[in-house]
This record gives C-alpha cells, structure tokens and sequence, in this order.
C-alpha cells in the first residue's frame, strides 16, 4: 500500500518531487482518482493527490477563457460555464460509469492528461485543442510554464499538446487553461434505422461530407442501442446525427439531411432533452457500463479512419464474440469483449494493425493491465524518441512512470 | 539589421568541396546548389532585413534523400536549415553560411485525396491554395488561410503552425493536421498520427506543429479537409472609436456567435486601404470592423441580423451587410490588401505579430499611440479581432539613418507591452531570429530549458536549425544535467493520509 501525499499548491508539488528525485522514489500522480485504473498497472512508491490544488482562478467569458488549479472538478468548472451559456466544447466524457467509480468525479487536470474527447470531436476538435496555457512540474522538481491564456500563440514549443494525453508521464499539471466556446442554442438529432451497420457508415460519410455541420455521428447497432434509454424504444441498430446551432439554421440542415439520408432508412427525430441524453450516454460509453450486462467484459477504445470502424467492429464480433459501437462516424470504436487471457490484445491489436489506427485497453482487470499493453505498441524508432522525450521532463522517472509503457 | 547567429564552424567551411560532393551523390542531377549566383534567390526569407548566403542548397525530392541528406550532415556535424517557399516573416528559414540549406520545394505532389474520411495527405511543398483548389471541385477546401496561401507551402504551415483569417472559427494549422512522416535530423524516418483523429502515445505532431523547423523535416502530412459552407456574407462596420469596436466585438462573442472571420482596422490602415483598392471604406471612423459569417443561407442572415442589432447598440456610425459575393469580397479587399497599402504610403514598414486579451485593444492602441510619438514612427494596425491577434505596421524609411533601428526598438516596445497585458510575443508569425532574443520577456530561464531539452531529444547535437527561437544555446549534455539534493526533509507539513 503506497501512502498519499496530498499537495495544496504548486510549491508543495515541487517539494514532493524534488523529496522523490533525492529518495529515488517513483510517485503515482492523481487527482480524484476516477480514471486511476486506466493505464498499465505498476508500481508507485507513494501516491501525489492533486485534488487540493482546486480552484477557478479566471473565467472571461467574452475572451473565451477560463484559468483553474489542476485540480478543480469538471462539474465546477461546467456549472460556472453554463451560467454564462458556455461550455467545454470538446465535450470532455466522464468514465467513472464505464470504470465502475461514481460518475462527477473527475478533474480538469485529469481530462487534460488523458485528452478526453466527447462526440463533438468530429467538429470542434479533442480537449488538446481547446488546452491554451500551462503550469507544471518537472520530474526535475522544475515548476515551468508554456502556452498562454490567448487562442493564437506561436510563442515556442506548443508544450500543452504533449502534456493532453500524456497521463501524467511528462509533468504534473499545477494550472491549466482552456478555451470555452458559447453553447449552442439548440440541439435536435436526426436517427436513422439501417438496414445493417455497413450501410450506417455509409450513412455517416454523407452526412459528415455535407455542409449540414454534424456535431456528432454515432451508429449503435441493436444491442449497445438497447442498453440506451432513448434508444430503445426503436427495437434495433440506430445511427445517430447531431445537429446544434441557431433555430433556423437547426431547422434547414435537418431538410438538408433527411433529403441526402431518405434512402438510409426509416428516418425519426430527437429534441432537446432526449438528444442531449443521447449523447451524454455515448460519450460517457454507457451501454458498457460497470453496473450492466456487459460489465464483465474487457472494453477496447479503438482509434481509427472514420470508413473503417465498422469493418473492425465486425471482425471482432465474428473473431470474439465482441460487441461494438461507433462515435467519431465510424472513427472512434468502442469494443466489449469478452474476458480472455490477453483481454483480446492479439486479435485487436492485429485488425487494428491491418485497417490503420490504434487500441488502447480502457477496462481491464489490474492482473491483465501489467502483462498486456494497454497502449499502442510502439515501433523502436518512436519507442526510442518517446522515451527520450520523457526524459528531458522526468529523467528519473518519478512522475507515473511505467503507466503508458514499461518505461514510460 | 543584426543578429547574433551561432559562430561559423572553420571546420566545415574548411571542407565545403568534400560535403558538396557527398552531397551530390545522395541527391545527384541539379539537385545541390553551391554557386553564389543560384544560391542567391534563398539567402532570406519573408524578413529580407536578414541575409545569409548558405554553404550550399539542396532540394532532394524523396523522403530517402532528406534522410541521407540528414544523417549525413548529423554524422559530419553539419548545420541544416530546412526552408519551404521561404515566406517566414521572422527569419526562421534565415540560412547559416557554414549550413545546407534543405529546400523542400520539389516536394510538390498531392498524394492522396479520401474526401470519405475527409483528409488530404499531401507532400510538404504543395502550396497551401492548392490544397483548397484541388478538392474544391468536390466542395471541400482547407481551412487555414494565411494570407501568404499563394506562395506558402504545407510544410512551412505546419513549421509555423499558420493561421489565417478563419481560424477563430476553423482553428489554426495544429487543429487541421491528423499526420505526418518526420525525418529526424540523425535520419530517422518516423510516422506520427495518420487517418485517424487522436495521436497514439505522446502528441508528437502537436509538438511539431509550430516547432518552426528545429525538430524535424517534415516529408509528408495529412491534412482535414472541410465541407464548403453553403455562403458566406460580410458586415462592414465602422466605429467613432476603437472602445466601441472592442466593445462590439466582444458582445457578437457574448452573444454566442462565433464569425468566419472578425477583423479590424484603425484609421491609418483604413485610409491606406482604401486609397489603394477603393474598396468603399468610411473615412471618417477610428476602427473599422470586418465581420464575416459564414454557413447555411439561413443562419448567415438570421446572424448576421443580430451582428447588425449589436453594433447599433456599440454605437456603430456605419454598417453595410454584403448582398453579393462580389460585394463580400470587396469589402475584404480592403483588409487583404492592407500591407501592400501600407507599403504605398511609406518607403518601408515593419509588420508585428503580437496578441493580447481581446478586451485589452483600446488600451494598447492607446499606449502605441504614445510608443509613436515617442520614436517619431508612424505605425497602422490591423487586427484578427476575434482571437487579438494584433499587427502593427510600423512605418520607416530604410534609407534615413537610424530609422530601422528606431522601428525595431518600437517594435520590441509594443511586443513587451503585447505580454505585459496578459498577451503573447507571436500569434502566427513565428519567433525565428526576429523575436528570439525577446523570449525572456515572456517565459524565464526553467521554462525555456524544458523546451530546449525538448529539442535535444529530437535533435541531441543541436544542428538543426540552431539560432532560431531560443536565445541562448545550451549543450544538451549540460541541459540534461540533474542537480538532486539529497537529505533533505520529507515536507513534514504536508498531510498524509
């Protein structure tokens, strides 16, 4: 049992690695924990909370800018936007469902470090591009800053785009700044029943590749689409099209829509509510939640060209018996599989490796997260760069070390 | 202008024959120049107050060859500056004279076009309008637009990590690439990201984006293509003062709309641009807002209604709505030609690239407005309002002893007050040499360190492109350096739980 240390500020996380560096020891870095069991499972001698640096420190609502302690809940940070009718358009997801811990619980730190994207990704881009400024500690137990609080900054190296997704490998984030965006006025999502999931994605590319401005496109086919609420009621495989903006502009390109999609399928509509239920649910992986039918399995996030989801998800339905379903139209696969000894790594890994893109092992038990690579394997030019990048931040490797790769 | 550039290497000069014909060998035909004359056209870029004549210049026209090229040069200890139309306007393609200068312009094909998964993968020399014009029959284009479109190549957009006028609301060249194909200078050749929209591992390509040609030369990239919105129209929109078009400005954000486009102009740049392109400026007004809307028909003028309503209300003393695209892009005129205009009515002029919280304009143009009486230069500004991205043009005559130097001075003035107000030293433009020795104002020695040691991981015996960005060069053997203090006492005020 690796013992807590809790930081209240960016001094104290100094002190914390500078004490870790002197005593060789290897810190794992948290900050409520509720995406604690993503990542290779290794060994941490202690454990630094980062919860108690909390705090919103700027929000200018018409710079569209909001400063906070890397510590400081998403919920705080999504309720004081909402009061100025804005919002993190990158849609960060919340796993704690998926993972099992209660949902509401993760940090602004924490969907930064593992670049949490929503469906609205296909749009507005991924949480690294709405990441605008940074205050962080080495591994050296160096505070050091980069980025700024404006949108256009080619002031040296973009720092902040290595940091998003790095789990807390590189640096411990101190403060972060992000870009808020207005919320749209108004959502309403167009579905479509296909005839099979080939065709939905065919559905997807036109409906991406017109000027109706999708803000998100998502097939569930009939069993994640019965695991959701506003689903289910349509009994089988559904194909989901989000549409945001001002009224008439909602009102036109949903004409524009159902016209290009009439011979998809039968055609229906969500509003509001319903719509925003929808999407809340794939975007948090709902119909693989801990608590639900496919909770024992092992869940795969695949990454890959929009046109070839569907055929991976396929391949791994026919091959083990997985089930699927797709955000990003078609570029983002969640897949369940059922437990194996490798948590189904071999067989992803290779269609994944045919089709182009990459797998990453969202949920699996501790045992299997230490033998399998949760992250993509590397190939030893990047492997090397890689490591050599870790250690111009963290030579020592203080900070997670081993959480992405053995190593790293 | 001068600008101290890291020390020529004797060593290598001493053995410029034998690098030419090793050179020659890898990239064989009229690929290596090293004549002086045919050297000539690359011995600046975009900043042409700076001028080197490089060792020699080799255009290599396959990843292979930039390999070779590379690890050649890394196994020689050679310098290499990579270049791509040569259009930075902070010198970051400024050659060395003891360094190959890697000219990336034969890489010109557009590779692939997947208008299903709506990318592009293109070669690093295409130029960024010909990505648009070649997916523009299937009603797609590429977002990022800065003004160079013409003659700016891919590559040198991802170096520099180029915005445009659009990228408050499309984004800027990092939020618009999925890929690329790298070669390190030791020659490695390496893939990052593809046709897929999230980077497996460490966001390598983020990184690369903006790196302005230190840790890599790109060979191949993968760009988003997007959808053509269905139209697009234009406010022209004048104000007494440039209080009311900040204030203007920031209630169409307020209001929750997010424009194509959003520029201003205060009173010099107008006058200069309508002199010029006679594009129906109002003369009488302090700040001239240019703000575009663009998507379906019926939400450009349900927008653009309200973008009418609010600068009623900001006290606008006029405002014109585009009826036709020629109108559109009439009124754009004016704004697109803004520095040629400038360039009309003063022998030289010195552009800046600064940007600041959009709410802190009034009192920067205020402060510039001393700045200038104070150095006796007359300076214009034009503006990507949006996202405060400022750029002053500052006027000076070359010729007049002293005047350059006075603009350069002014210059630095303005980008220190650009940080002061919570802004940054370059928006799109780039550090290059220009900006380098201005770093400190904005980060401090911890920061600039991380990022030098992000540099030697890329490249641990600093040969490419050395002397832009960073103001001093550390060995990476001295950056890697751990000082550990041992002993000391585990933070006994800390909780532990």
């Amino acid at each position: 049992m690796s013992a807590d240390i809790k930081a209240r500020n960016a001094a104290e996380v100094e002190q914390v690695v500078q004490w870790a560096l002197a005593d060789g020891k290897a810190l794992e870095i948290v900050g409520r924990g509720s995406k604690r069991t993503i990542g290779r499972a290794a060994q941490w001698d202690a454990t630094l909370d980062l919860s108690g640096l909390s705090g919103i420190t700027l929000y200018e609502p018409a710079e569209l800018v909001l400063s906070a302690k890397a510590g400081t809940p998403l919920a705080e940070i999504e309720t004081l936007l909402a009061g100025s009718a804005q919002e993190l358009a990158f849609e960060p997801a919340d796993y704690g469902p998926l993972l099992g811990v209660p949902p509401g619980a993760g940090t602004i730190g924490g969907v930064i470090s593992a670049n949490l994207s929503g469906p609205r990704r296909v749009k507005t881009g991924a949480a690294r591009d709405h990441f605008l400024g940074v205050t962080a500690v080495s591994g050296r137990g160096e505070s050091f800053k980069s980025g700024g609080r404006v949108v256009k900054n080619v002031t040296g190296y973009d720092l902040c785009k290595l940091l998003a997704g790095s789990w807390g490998t590189l640096a411990a984030m101190t403060e972060v700044t992000v870009k808020t965006l207005p919320r749209a006025e108004m959502e309403e999502t167009l579905l479509i029943l296909p005839r099979d999931d080939a065709r939905a994605a065919q559905a997807m590319t036109v409906a991406m590749g017109s000027y109706a401005d999708v803000s998100g496109a998502a097939h569930l086919p009939a069993g994640p689409a019965s695991r959701v609420g506003e689903l289910q009621a349509l009994g089988g495989g559904t194909t989901a099209l989000r549409l945001e903006g001002v009224p008439p502009s909602v009102a036109h390109r949903k004409d524009v829509l159902a016209k290009l999609l009439a011979g998809f399928g039968k055609l229906e509509s969500l509003s509001a509510a319903a719509s925003r239920g929808l999407w809340r649910a794939i975007r948090d992986v709902a119909p693989f939640a801990a608590g639900g039918p496919y909770g024992d399995r092992y869940v795969w996030r695949i990454s890959t060209a929009p046109t070839r989801g569907v055929e991976i998800g396929r391949k791994l339905t026919e091959l083990a018996q997985a089930e699927s379903f797709y955000d990003w139209a078609g570029g983002l696969v969640w897949a369940a599989l059922p437990p194996a000894d490798d948590a189904g790594a071999a067989l992803v890994r290779a269609i994944v490796g045919t089709a182009g893109g990459h797998a990453t092992l969202i949920r699996a038990p501790a045992a299997l997260r230490a033998k399998v690579d949760v992250f993509e394997p590397q190939n030893p030019t990047l492997a090397a760069l890689t490591k050599r990048v870790r250690e111009g931040f963290d030579p020592k490797g203080v900070l997670n070390a081993g959480r992405m790769w053995a190593g790293v | 202008m001068s600008v101290a550039m890291p020390q020529s290497d004797g060593a290598v000069l001493a053995r410029r024959a034998e690098i030419v014909a090793t050179l020659r060998r890898i990239v064989p035909g009229e690929g290596v120049i090293d004549s002086e004359a045919a050297m000539r056209p690359y011995e600046s870029d975009g900043l042409t107050a700076y001028r080197q004549l490089p060792m020699v210049v080799v255009l290599p026209e396959t990843t292979e060859q930039v390999a070779a090229v590379l690890g050649y040069c890394h196994r020689q200890g050679v310098k290499v500056v990579p270049r791509g139309a040569g259009t930075s306007l902070s010198g970051g393609a400024l050659p060395l004279g003891d360094g190959v200068l890697l000219g990336m312009a034969k890489f010109n094909r557009i590779r692939a076009i997947d208008y299903d998964n709506r990318i592009a993968v293109v070669e690093p020399g295409v130029t960024n309008l010909a990505v648009s014009q070649a997916v523009a029959d299937a009603g797609f284009y590429y977002a990022p637009d800065p003004s160079s479109q013409i003659a700016c190549t891919i590559g040198g957009n991802v170096a520099e990590n180029s915005g445009g006028v659009h990228c408050l609301k499309y984004g800027v060249t990092t939020n618009n690439v999925f890929g690329c194909e790298l070669v390190l200078m030791n020659g490695e050749i390496l893939r990052l990201g593809g046709s897929y929209l999230d980077s497996p591992g460490y966001d390598l390509l983020g990184i690369v984006a903006g790196s302005e040609g230190l840790l890599g030369v790109v060979t191949e990239v993968t760009v988003r293509i997007l959808n053509k919105p269905e139209t697009a129209r234009a406010a022209l929109i004048g104000f007494l003062s440039s209080e009311d078009g900040g204030e203007c400005v920031a209630r169409i954000i307020g209001a929750g709309i997010i424009p194509g486009g959003m520029e201003m102009m205060d009173r010099p740049a107008i006058h200069a641009a309508e002199d010029f392109v006679h594009a129906g400026y109002p003369l009488d007004v302090e700040a001239l807002l240019i703000v575009e809307l663009d998507g379906p028909r019926a939400e450009v003028d349900y927008l653009l209604a309200r973008v009418q309503e609010i600068a009623r209300e900001c006290r606008a003393v006029t405002c014109r709505l585009s009826n036709s695209e020629d109108e559109r892009l009439l009124f754009w005129a004016g704004r697109k030609a803004a520095f040629p205009a400038v360039g009309r009515i003063s022998p030289d002029y010195y552009c800046m690239d600064g940007t600041i919280p959009r709410a802190k304009l009034p009192l920067v143009l205020h402060r510039m407005k001393e700045l200038s009486a104070q150095y006796g230069l007359r300076v214009a500004n034009v503006f990507h309002a949006g996202d405060g991205n400022l750029h002053p043009l500052i006027l000076y005559d070359a010729n007049m002893p002293g005047e350059l130097e006075r603009a350069e001075n002014f210059g630095a003035d303005i980008l220190r007050l650009c940080v002061e107000v919570g802004g940054v030293l370059t928006g799109e433009h780039g550090v290059g040499v220009e900006k380098r020795d201005l770093m400190p104002v904005m980060f401090s020695e911890a920061d600039l360190n991380q990022q030098q040691r992000l540099k030697c991981a890329f490249d641990e015996k600093s040969l490419l492109n050395p002397g832009k960005v960073f103001p001093t060069l550390h060995r990476c053997a001295e950056l890697g350096r751990m000082h550990v203090h041992a002993g000391r006492v585990a933070f006994p005020d800390l909780p532990r739980f």
